[in-house]
């Protein structure tokens, strides 16, 4: 029976580059942005790196494929560099490849960095891929806001909730997102919106406007980790320590076989579940303090909600416009301001998502720093609905 | 010898129809002289129908909803406007059908006559005893420059007959073709317009001396004369034409069969059957039926229905069909499908579709014939097939036995209505829809408007194009769900 990663792995440091449209900046400038940050804040030489995971997404517009883009931009002493990719959890991926690495004993200082250079596609949103050669044959010729708007017609469907009803509760998830955003320096986009102009924004993908969508951007996120017994060696204390790590991947279940209903994500509450046992967590909606979940549209944030157990199924729309998770409610959720608005450079989103319950968890999140965290929660998908990965994370203090 | 001829048929015409006022409004400045055609409507192809998915549908509704289809041993496919010129077009019809490998298929073109003169071949391969059952399709989508006459008097559709020996509706009682090089209009390959000729020579040195020369050989050799004609049919674009040949030829100029010009326009190649269809679905038993066509010479043949003709219910009928369409008054919608107009595709619109000819051969018949797979040990039915059953907590290996889907009725279960992907009929719609007795598919949407589908609404299949690989000049096809 394995043992789980709960506590054995600790954060040595993090850091984030500025998210947003970095017409100025390159796939390398953002590596370094979030490198340098990411090692003061751990305190080593990069002779002490052992091993590095490297996430990305889309190679053929960011910095390549393969682990050379990042060893060569931070001219890292020739070790391991391992590129991972599973759609938009890549950044999750990278960080689990270099815990594992870490608990393993394989490495005793790893790094993970996440990155994406999105805005040099020349137009707004993500750009169109094949995957494989049978699925563009067959598979419609859709975009990810349509994918994912699916889930509203589908939650409408199974609930009984009004299109009008459901429209407003997704709204506010936007509007709570962008109150947040406009308190991080370093999100994409940084000011706050109104619930008439989300609700009257252009439309996307029905029922989902331009407010319900995420921010396209750049960016770079790292963390390096270590052990506890070297992080303390290192002089560190009052370490953040990984709880849990757990990534739940769809068979086909859900697109191929009709038990699915198209309401929610098979494979979050699986992830979910999985990690508060990993975690020791019997009362999520008790014993999380605050979450990073991953809103790239906001019907997706709100479903999420219930998968991961914190809102009752069909309870969402209410806990969401009761303001549960608003940054005064009992789970702030995107207190950075999420996907939504700091920013969704895809390889690099699960690691930011570590970087902001990192920071809060710390005491060093500036402006819109929480009151004693002591959980944390992030929720890092990729693909779609009826087809995704699920990667789920929990860090607290090591002690908590 | 047994008789042969009808059993069947059925005509298709695509949802919309264009107002030919809102055309000849839009050219009023520019072509002034169109204004009197500028009355009734013309089908219109949705963008992602061609001749062969036209034809496939017409198909559809000769054979009905069984799986079995092998009782067809030949497909004529004929059209002047045939997605390939190298690339067996009613081999792609026959596989979207799921016909035996063995199905004869032959595509009949080049000519406004293909059809008739598919038909001919067809009646002929069963009176002889080649074939028990042939089916003949003709479909057209003629592309007409804007502002131009065939704009307005062209339409877009198809026709599917079924050819026996066995439950007759009419039968079929002699032909004569004649093969004359009068070319009123050409086209050679890869250009995308007819070059026509003058109208009147056109009417007075070709129609009025080929058609009836075609017409007095046939009654020659079936020792009649006109008086005997029930119905005439001749499809034209000369207002009236019809009218006089009848009379040249001694047929009752009442009996003329209505062209269908004022709601469907002229469907090329289909045209003479679709109006033959129009007169079966209404025809009683005895009565004597000409069929013309006008083209490279011209074919006639001749029909008598049967005492079945009185069972003959098509589901759809050519009157309902022409009934339901709903009406189009955008012209830029119809200049945009058909590609008479350079628009900005933005750059969503760039993605390369080169279509993997070993995938499309290895899943052909998941793509083309949307067959997918039935565990034979759960009974677990799913899209596509796969080696291991998506079954949960059963993945069976190598359990899938092939499941046609594209006769099956389906639900809505989620969907969107997408502005950001490329589409050439935005929103792009599409979502997952579950079928009546397992199985389930995310799908585009087709002949839908904004507003028009929510879950739990029924769809069925239909065969529509999917992309058009412009850089390489390939047309991938798939199947697509529309509202009951």
């Amino acid at each position: 029976m394995a043992t789980g990663i709960r506590d054995k792995v600790a954060i040595l440091g993090m850091g984030c580059s500025k998210f947003g449209e970095r017409w100025d900046a390159s796939p390398e400038d953002l590596m370094v942005e979030s490198y340098v940050e990411a090692m003061e804040d751990a305190g080593i030489e990069p002779n002490q790196l052992d091993a590095a995971w490297f996430s990305h997404h889309i190679d053929d517009i960011g910095a390549g494929k393969g682990g050379t883009p990042m060893s060569i931009a931070l001219r890292l002493p020739n070790i391991a560099v391992t590129r991972v990719e599973n759609y938009c959890a890549s950044g999750s991926e990278a960080f689990r490849g270099a815990v594992y690495a870490v608990a393993a004993g394989a490495a005793d200082i790893a790094i993970a960095v996440g990155m994406e250079k999105l805005k040099d596609t020349g137009f707004g949103g993500l750009s169109p891929t094949n995957y494989g050669t049978l699925t563009p044959q067959i598979g419609p010729s859709g975009s990810a806001p349509g994918n994912f708007a699916q889930l509203a017609s589908a939650y409408r469907a199974k609930h009984g909730v009004s299109a009008e009803d459901l429209k407003r509760a997704i709204a506010h998830v936007s509007v709570k997102s962008h109150a947040n955003g406009a308190k991080n320096p370093k999100a994409h986009l940084q000011k706050i919106v109104t619930e008439e102009q989300v609700l009257n924004a252009p439309m996307i993908a029905e029922p989902l406007g331009l407010f319900d969508c995420c921010g396209v951007s750049d960016g770079a996120a790292a963390a390096i980790v270590t052990t506890p017994e070297i992080a303390r060696s290192l002089g560190k204390d009052n370490l953040i320590s990984v709880k849990a790590l757990q990534l739940s991947v769809s068979n086909g279940l859900e697109n191929q076989h009709n038990s699915w209903d198209g309401s929610y994500f098979h494979t979050v509450r699986i992830a979910a579940k999985k990690a508060y046992a990993e975690a020791g967590i019997t009362k999520p909606r008790e014993q999380i303090s605050m979450m990073e979940v991953h809103d790239c549209f906001s019907v997706t944030e709100l479903v999420t909600m219930e998968d991961l157990f914190i809102s009752d199924e069909g309870n969402a729309v209410k806990d969401v416009m009761d303001g549960f998770y608003d940054a005064d409610g009992k789970i702030p959720c995107q207190i950075d301001g999420g996907l939504k608005c700091f920013g969704h450079p895809i390889g690099a989103s699960g690691l930011r998502m570590l970087y902001e319950m990192y920071l809060q968890l710390q005491g060093k999140a500036g402006a819109r720093q929480l009151n004693n965290p002591s959980i944390g929660l992030t929720h890092n998908l990729g693909g779609q609905p009826a087809n995704n990965v699920c990667s789920i994370a929990i860090i607290g203090a090591l002690d908590a | 010898m047994s008789d042969v001829g009808i059993s069947s048929i059925a005509g298709y015409l695509p949802r919309l129809r264009l107002s030919k006022k809102t055309v000849t409004q839009a050219n009023a400045w520019l072509a002034p002289n169109l204004a009197g055609k500028g009355k009734g409507t013309r089908t219109m192809a949705n963008w992602d129908e061609d001749s062969v998915t036209m034809s496939v549908e017409a198909i559809r509704r000769i054979l009905g909803r069984d799986d079995d289809r092998s009782h067809v041993d030949t497909l004529f496919f004929a059209s002047t406007t045939m997605p390939f010129a190298d690339r067996l077009n009613s081999g792609i019809i026959r596989a979207a059908l799921t016909l035996e490998e063995e199905t004869q298929c032959i595509d009949i073109t080049s000519t406004l006559k293909s059809g008739t003169s598919a038909l001919i071949q067809a009646l002929d391969k069963v009176k002889s005893g080649k074939s028990s059952h042939s089916i003949v399709s003709a479909a057209d989508k003629r592309k007409a420059r804007a502002a131009s006459p065939q704009e307005l008097n062209f339409g877009d559709g198809s026709v599917a007959i079924s050819v026996a020996t066995e439950n007759l509706i009419a039968k079929y009682i002699n032909s004569s073709s004649l093969s004359i090089d009068f070319i009123d209009h050409f086209r050679q390959p890869g250009e995308e317009f007819d070059y026509n000729w003058e109208e009147r020579w056109i009417r007075d040195e070709g129609y009025l001396k080929i058609v009836p020369k075609a017409i007095n050989d046939l009654f020659r050799k079936s020792q009649i004369d006109g008086s005997s004609i029930d119905h005439f049919i001749l499809p034209s674009v000369f207002p009236k034409l019809d009218q006089k040949i009848a009379k040249k030829c001694g047929i009752d100029p009442d009996k003329v069969v209505n062209n269908m010009g004022l709601s469907v326009g002229d469907t090329g190649s289909a045209h003479s059957l679709l109006m033959l269809a129009s007169v079966l679905e209404k025809a009683k038993p005895g009565e004597k039926i000409l069929v013309c066509s006008f083209g490279g010479g011209s074919d006639v043949l001749l029909f008598e229905t049967t005492e079945n003709i009185t069972n003959f219910k098509p589901e759809q009928t050519i009157e309902n069909l022409i009934e339901s369409g709903t009406e189009e008054n955008n012209y830029m919608k119809y200049l945009t499908f058909n590609d008479l107009i350079k628009w900005e595709r933005g750059m969503r619109g760039e993605q390369d579709r080169k279509t993997a000819l070993t995938t499309l051969y290895r899943h052909n018949d998941a793509i083309m014939g949307l067959i997918g797979g039935k565990c034979s040990k759960t009974g677990t039915i799913q899209y596509p097939a796969s080696p291991i059953s998506v079954s949960p907590n059963s993945p069976d290996l190598n359990t899938q036995e092939p499941y046609k889907f594209a006769e099956k009725r389906a639900k809505i279960l989620s969907w969107s209505a997408d502005y950001l992907s490329f589409s050439i009929n935005p929103p792009n719609h599409y979502g997952v829809v579950d079928f009546e007795e397992g199985g389930r598919i995310m799908i585009d949407f087709t002949d839908v408007e904004k507003g028009e589908i929510d879950s739990g609404m029924e769809v069925k299949m239909v065969f529509r194009v999917k992309i058009v690989d412009e850089l390489r000049g390939f047309t991938r096809y798939f199947w697509k769900a529309i509202p009951v």
